[in-house]
C-alpha cells in the first residue's frame, strides 16, 4: 500500500490532480460554513454583475443571484450525485458481475446476456428513456446515469470474478462446506475490491460528465435548486451578452474531471505492473548505443568481426549484464554456432549486431562489430537500415510471430526486396515466388498468397529463410531458426541452410541451444554462458575434447540431434542471474571442478591454437587438446 | 463473405428484438393511468381513447409489447402527439441532421484520434507525446457542451468565422458551403472528446504492437522506421482499434444530444429531449428503438470491417 502510493507520488500530474480535487471536495464540504451569500435569493435588480464587481467575486446571474454562492452550491451537488451514482453503479454492477461469475453457467448466459443487450444502446439513449419514463429530475438523472454504467461494472467484475472463482482457496472454501454467500463474501469480494475502485476512479469524471450533461438538458435538476450542469443550462441562453455566467460552472466542471482524470490515470498507472518494468515502452529503430570505452579497430579476422561486445539492460535502476565482452569473427562461407543455454547472451550477441536489440531497455555500452571494416555499432540509423537484410540478414526462431500476420507471405517477400532497391509489381511476384522455389516450397505460384497462418510451422520457417535471402546477403545471422519445428522438419531445415549456405558462399551465424545441430551445420562454435563465451573452437574439435566443463555437460546433455531443450536442465542448477554476476567464475556454482581460486579472480579467455577457454581447471589442459 | 454478412445481420435480430423489450419495460415503468401519463398535457378525453386503443392497453402487457412490435415492424411506429405527424416520419426526417453531424465527427475522430495516438506512440515520452497527451486529456475531460459553447463565443460570435448555430442559413441558398458553415464547429466539438478517447487507445495499441517479434523482423529487414510505423505496427494495431472505433460511434451518437442543443442543429437527439420535456412519450420510444437499430447495424459494419482487416478471422 505504502509503496503503492509512493508511486502515485512520483507520478507529479496525478499528484497535482488529487490536491485539486481534495481542495474543490474539501471546499464544497464546507459550503455551509463558508460565509457566502444564499445562493437562491434573487435580485433582479442587480442582474449579471460581472465578476469582481458590485461586492460580489464571481458576479450574479441572469436573476441577480450571487454565482460564487449558486457555484459551491451546485459544486456540492455534482460531485454528491456524481459520486453518488458512481456508488450506485459500481455495488449493483458488481453484484451482477459476482453472481454472474461466480455462479456461471445459465445464470452467467442469461445475465451477460442482458449486459450485452444494454451495451447495444448508445448510452444515452439509454439513459433518456429511462428519464423520460421517470420524469425529469436530479434524482431520477442520478438513477439513469447510475444504471447506464452497470454494464461496464458488470462486466469488468465478472471477468475478474471468473478467474478468481477458479482459485484454489475458493475450491478449499467450498469443500469446507462454507455457504455461497460465505464464499463469495470472504472470498471473492475481497479480491475484486481493488478492480471496483479501479473501475470507479476511471469512470468518476465520466459520471460526474454525465450527470451535468442531464441537467444541461433540463432533465436533471429542477430550479431553483442548480448542480454546475443546470447552471450551464440556464446560462446559456445569455452566452453571448454575459458569458461569465457560463464560464464560471463550465470551468468548474473542467477542472473537477480533469483533476479526478488525473488522478485516475495516476491509480491505473501505479496499479499496472508492466508499466513498472518500463516494459510498455517502444523499442526505437535502432539499439542504443553508449560506448565509453575505446572503439577497437578492425583486425581483419572475417567478414563480420565482433569485438569486446558489451550489451546491457537498463530496467529502473538496475543493470543486466547480458552481454560482457564477446569477441567473434565469421569468414565468407563460414558457419560459425554459438550455444548456449537461454539467458546466455546469445541472441542478444546476435541482434546487438544490427542494432535490434529492442531498446530501451537495451543499450550497447561497448566494443564494435565490423562489417567488411566499417564499424556498425556507431553506424547512423540511415546506413544501419541499408546494410539491414541487405549486406546482413537474419533468420528468427518462431516464424508464426515474426512473420506480420496481416499480410500475405508474397507481399513481405516483395517489400523486403523494396526496402533496398525499386522492383515492379511483376519483377517483384516473379522474385517473390523464385525466392519460395530456391527454399523448396511446393507450389510457390499460389502459396505467395497465403497468410503467414495458414503455413505450416515449417512452411513457416522456410519463408522467413527465402525473406532473408531476398537481397543476397553475405551474412546470415539465425536465431535459433529451428527450435519451435519438430524434429524430420528441423532436419529439412538445416539441410536447406547448409545447401544454401554452399552454394551461395554464404556466412552463417547460427544461435542455438542443441549441440546436435551445431554438429550437423557448424564449422566453428562458441560457447556462451552467462554473457561471456566461455568455450570457442573448430567443432570437430569441440565435440571430441571439450575443454571447459560447461561445454562437457551441455553435450553430455544432448546425445542426439534435435532433442531439444529439455536435456538442458539435466545441468543442476540456474546460470546466475545477470544482473548480479558473481566475482570470478560465473558457471562455479554449478560446475563439479570448481576449487577455491575459481571464485577469486576474473577468469580470463586464453587462445591457443585456434581455440579458446575460459577456465583455469579445465576438463583436459588446453595445450593437451590442441596437440 | 456474403455468408458472413448474413449471419452477422441474424444474429442482431435477438439483439434488436433486446433493445424492443427494454425500451418496452422502461416504459412500462410509467407510474398510473399510462396513456395519461404518456400523453401529459396532450391528455384530452379523446387523446386517451385514441392511444388506450392504439397501444391496446387493455391487453396483458405481452399483448401489448407484440401489438408494439408487430407495429414497428410494418412501420407504423404511432403517431407524435405533440408534433402531430407520424413519429416515423419525423425520426427519419431528424436522424438525417443526426448522421450527417455525427457521421463527419465519426471520421473526424477516427482519422486524427488514430494518427494522433501513432505519432504519440512513435515519439514516446517526446514531446509531442507529451503535447498529445495533453490535448487528450483536456478532450476528455471538457464537457462537450461546454466546448461548444466556448466555441460559439470564439469564433462564430468575436471572430466571425463561422454561423452561430442551425444546419442552413435562415436566408439564402442551401448548398454544400453553407451546409459545411454550419456543420465545421458542431463536428469538431463533437469529435473532440471521441478523438481523445481513440488516441489513447491507438497510443497503447501500437505501444502493445511495436514491441511484438514482427516489427523486429520489418526492422530486420530494412524497412525504412515510416514503414515499420506506418505500414506494420499501424495496420496490427488497427485490429484493436477498429472494435474500439464501433464503441466510439455509440459515444459520438450520445453526445451528439447536446451538440445538437447547443449548436440548435436539428437532430434525433434534440428531438428526443423536446419530446422528453413534453412528455411526448410515444416519440421518444420510436426514437430510442430507430437510433439504437442503426447503431447495431453499424456495430455490424464495424465487424464486417474488422473481418476484412484480419485474415485470421474465420468469415
Ligand atoms: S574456472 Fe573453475 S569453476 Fe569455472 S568452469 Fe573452470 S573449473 Fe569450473
Amino acid at each position: 500500500m505504502t509503496a503503492f502510493l509512493k508511486l502515485l507520488a512520483r507520478n507529479r500530474l496525478a499528484l497535482a490532480g488529487g490536491i485539486v480535487l481534495s481542495v474543490v471536495v474539501v471546499l464544497a464540504v464546507l459550503t455551509p460554513l463558508l460565509p457566502l451569500p444564499d445562493p437562491d435569493v434573487t435580485n433582479t435588480s442587480n442582474r449579471y454583475v460581472r465578476p469582481f464587481s458590485g461586492g460580489t467575486i464571481l458576479g450574479t446571474d441572469h436573476l441577480g443571484r450571487d454565482l460564487l454562492a449558486r457555484l459551491m452550491w451546485g459544486t456540492r451537488l455534482s460531485l454528491a450525485v456524481g459520486f453518488a451514482a458512481a456508488i450506485v453503479a459500481a455495488t449493483i454492477g458488481a453484484a451482477i458481475g459476482i453472481i454472474a461469475g461466480f455462479y456461471g453457467g445459465r445464470t452467467d448466459n442469461i445475465i451477460m446476456r442482458g449486459v450485452d443487450m444494454l451495451m447495444a444502446f448508445p448510452y444515452i439513449l439509454l439513459a433518456l428513456a429511462i428519464v423520460a419514463a421517470l420524469g425529469p429530475g436530479l434524482l431520477n438523472a442520478l438513477i439513469a446515469v447510475a444504471a447506464v454504467n452497470v454494464p461496464f461494472f458488470a462486466r469488468n467484475i465478472r471477468g475478474i470474478t471468473v478467474g478468481i472463482a477458479h482459485k484454489e482457496f475458493v475450491d478449499a472454501a467450498r469443500l469446507a462446506g462454507l455457504s455461497n454467500t460465505r464464499i463469495i463474501l470472504s472470498e471473492i469480494l475481497p479480491n475484486v475490491v481493488p478492480v471496483i475502485v479501479i473501475a470507479m476512479s476511471t469512470t468518476i469524471g465520466w459520471m460526474i460528465l454525465e450527470t451535468a450533461g442531464l441537467s444541461f438538458l433540463g432533465l436533471g435538476s429542477q430550479p431553483p435548486q442548480a448542480d454546475l450542469g443546470s447552471m450551464l443550462g440556464e446560462a446559456r441562453s445569455a452566452l453571448i451578452t454575459n458569458p461569465h455566467t457560463s464560464i464560471v460552472p463550465g470551468v468548474m466542471i473542467l477542472i473537477i474531471v480533469m483533476s479526478i482524470n488525473l488522478l485516475g490515470d495516476g491509480i491505473r498507472d501505479a496499479l499496472d505492473p508492466r508499466l513498472k518494468s518500463g516494459a510498455l515502452s517502444r523499442p526505437m529503430a535502432a539499439t542504443r548505443v553508449a560506448r565509453d570505452g575505446p572503439v577497437p579497430q578492425p583486425t581483419g579476422a572475417g567478414l563480420l568481426e565482433v569485438q569486446q561486445l558489451e550489451t546491457q539492460f537498463h530496467v529502473k535502476d538496475r543493470i543486466y549484464r547480458a552481454v560482457g565482452g564477446v569477441d567473434l569473427a565469421v569468414k565468407p562461407g563460414e558457419c560459425l554456432g554459438i550455444i548456449g543455454e537461454s539467458g546466455s547472451g546469445k541472441s542478444v550477441t546476435a541482434l546487438s549486431v544490427m542494432g535490434l536489440v529492442a531498446s530501451p531497455p537495451g543499450v550497447i555500452t561497448g566494443g564494435a562489430a565490423h562489417y567488411d571494416g566499417a564499424d556498425l555499432i556507431g553506424a547512423p540509423y540511415r546506413k544501419l537500415r541499408q546494410m539491414r537484410g541487405n549486406k546482413v540478414a537474419y533468420i528468427f526462431q518462431d516464424p508464426l510471430a515474426t512473420l506480420h500476420p496481416l499480410y500475405r507471405v508474397g507481399d513481405q517477400l516483395i517489400e523486403a526486396i523494396r526496402a533496398h532497391r525499386p522492383i515492379s509489381n511483376e519483377d517483384g511476384r516473379a522474385k517473390a515466388i523464385e525466392l519460395l522455389d530456391s527454399v523448396r516450397i511446393p507450389n510457390a505460384e499460389s502459396r505467395i498468397r497465403d497468410y503467414p497462418h495458414e503455413m505450416s510451422g515449417g512452411m513457416r520457417q522456410r519463408v522467413g529463410i527465402a525473406m532473408a535471402l531476398a537481397n543476397d546477403p553475405d551474412i546470415i545471422i539465425a536465431d535459433e531458426p529451428t527450435t519451435a519445428l519438430d524434429v524430420t522438419v528441423q532436419a529439412q531445415i538445416l539441410s536447406l541452410l547448409d545447401d544454401l549456405r554452399r552454394s551461395r558462399g554464404l556466412a552463417i551465424v547460427f544461435i542455438t541451444h542443441d549441440f546436435g545441430v551445431v554438429a550437423q551445420l557448424c564449422d566453428r562454435v562458441a560457447v556462451m554462458y552467462a554473457g561471456r563465451i566461455v568455450e570457442e573452437g573448430p567443432t570437430a574439435a569441440i565435440l571430441d575434447t571439450p575443454v571447459h566443463p560447461y561445454t562437457a555437460k551441455l553435450m553430455a546433455c544432448v546425445p542426439e540431434l534435435g532433442a531439444g531443450k529439455r536435456r538442458l536442465a539435466a545441468i543442476p542448477g540456474l546460470p546466475p542471474a545477470v544482473d548480479k554476476l558473481p566475482k570470478g567464475c560465473a558457471f562455479a556454482d554449478r560446475c563439479h571442478r570448481v576449487q577455491d581460486d575459481c571464485r577469486a579472480q576474473d577468469i580470463a579467455l586464453r587462445r591457443d591454437g585456434g581455440r579458446a577457454v575460459r577456465c583455469i581447471h579445465p576438463e583436459t589442459p588446453l595445450t593437451k587438446a590442441i596437440a | 463473405m456474403t455468408g458472413y454478412i448474413l449471419k452477422r445481420l441474424l444474429s442482431a435480430i435477438p439483439v434488436l428484438l433486446g433493445i424492443t423489450v427494454i425500451v418496452f419495460l422502461i416504459m412500462a415503468l410509467i407510474p398510473g393511468d399510462p396513456a395519461t401519463a404518456i400523453l401529459g398535457s396532450y391528455a384530452t378525453p379523446e387523446n386517451v381513447e385514441k392511444l388506450n386503443r392504439d397501444l391496446g392497453l387493455d391487453k396483458t402487457l405481452v399483448q401489448q409489447y407484440f401489438i408494439w412490435l408487430g407495429n414497428m415492424v410494418q412501420g407504423d411506429f404511432g403517431t407524435s402527439f405533440a408534433l402531430n405527424r407520424p413519429v416515423l416520419d419525423e425520426v427519419i426526417e431528424r436522424f438525417n441532421g443526426t448522421l450527417i453531424l455525427a457521421g463527419t465527427a465519426f471520421v473526424l475522430c477516427a482519422v486524427f484520434g488514430v494518427i494522433a495516438g501513432v505519432l504519440s506512440a512513435a515519439n514516446q515520452y517526446g514531446w509531442g507525446d507529451k503535447a498529445i497527451t495533453f490535448v487528450v486529456l483536456l478532450g476528455i475531460s471538457i464537457p462537450s457542451f461546454f466546448l461548444g459553447m466556448m466555441m460559439i463565443l470564439l469564433f462564430a460570435v468575436n471572430l466571425r468565422w463561422f454561423p452561430v448555430s442551425g444546419m442552413w442559413p435562415i436566408y439564402g441558398t442551401r448548398d454544400i458551403w453553407a451546409l459545411l458553415a454550419h456543420l465545421t464547429l458542431p463536428a469538431i466539438c463533437l469529435a473532440v472528446v471521441a478523438t481523445g478517447v481513440v488516441a489513447r487507445l491507438s497510443r497503447s495499441a501500437m505501444l502493445e504492437v511495436l514491441r511484438q517479434d514482427f516489427i523486429r523482423t520489418a526492422r530486420a529487414k530494412g524497412v525504412h522506421e515510416r514503414g515499420v510505423i506506418w505500414r506494420h505496427a499501424l495496420r496490427a494495431a488497427m485490429v484493436s482499434i477498429i472494435p474500439v472505433l464501433g464503441i466510439q460511434a455509440g459515444f459520438v451518437l450520445s453526445g451528439a444530444v447536446y451538440i445538437e442543443i447547443v449548436f440548435q442543429w436539428p437532430g434525433v437527439g434534440r428531438m428526443l429531449v423536446d419530446a422528453i420535456l413534453k412528455r411526448d412519450i410515444l416519440l421518444v420510444q420510436g426514437g430510442v428503438v430507430f437510433v439504437a437499430a442503426c447503431y447495431v447495424l453499424f456495430n455490424i459494419a464495424v465487424d464486417v470491417a474488422q473481418s476484412l482487416l484480419d485474415p485470421r478471422i474465420k468469415t
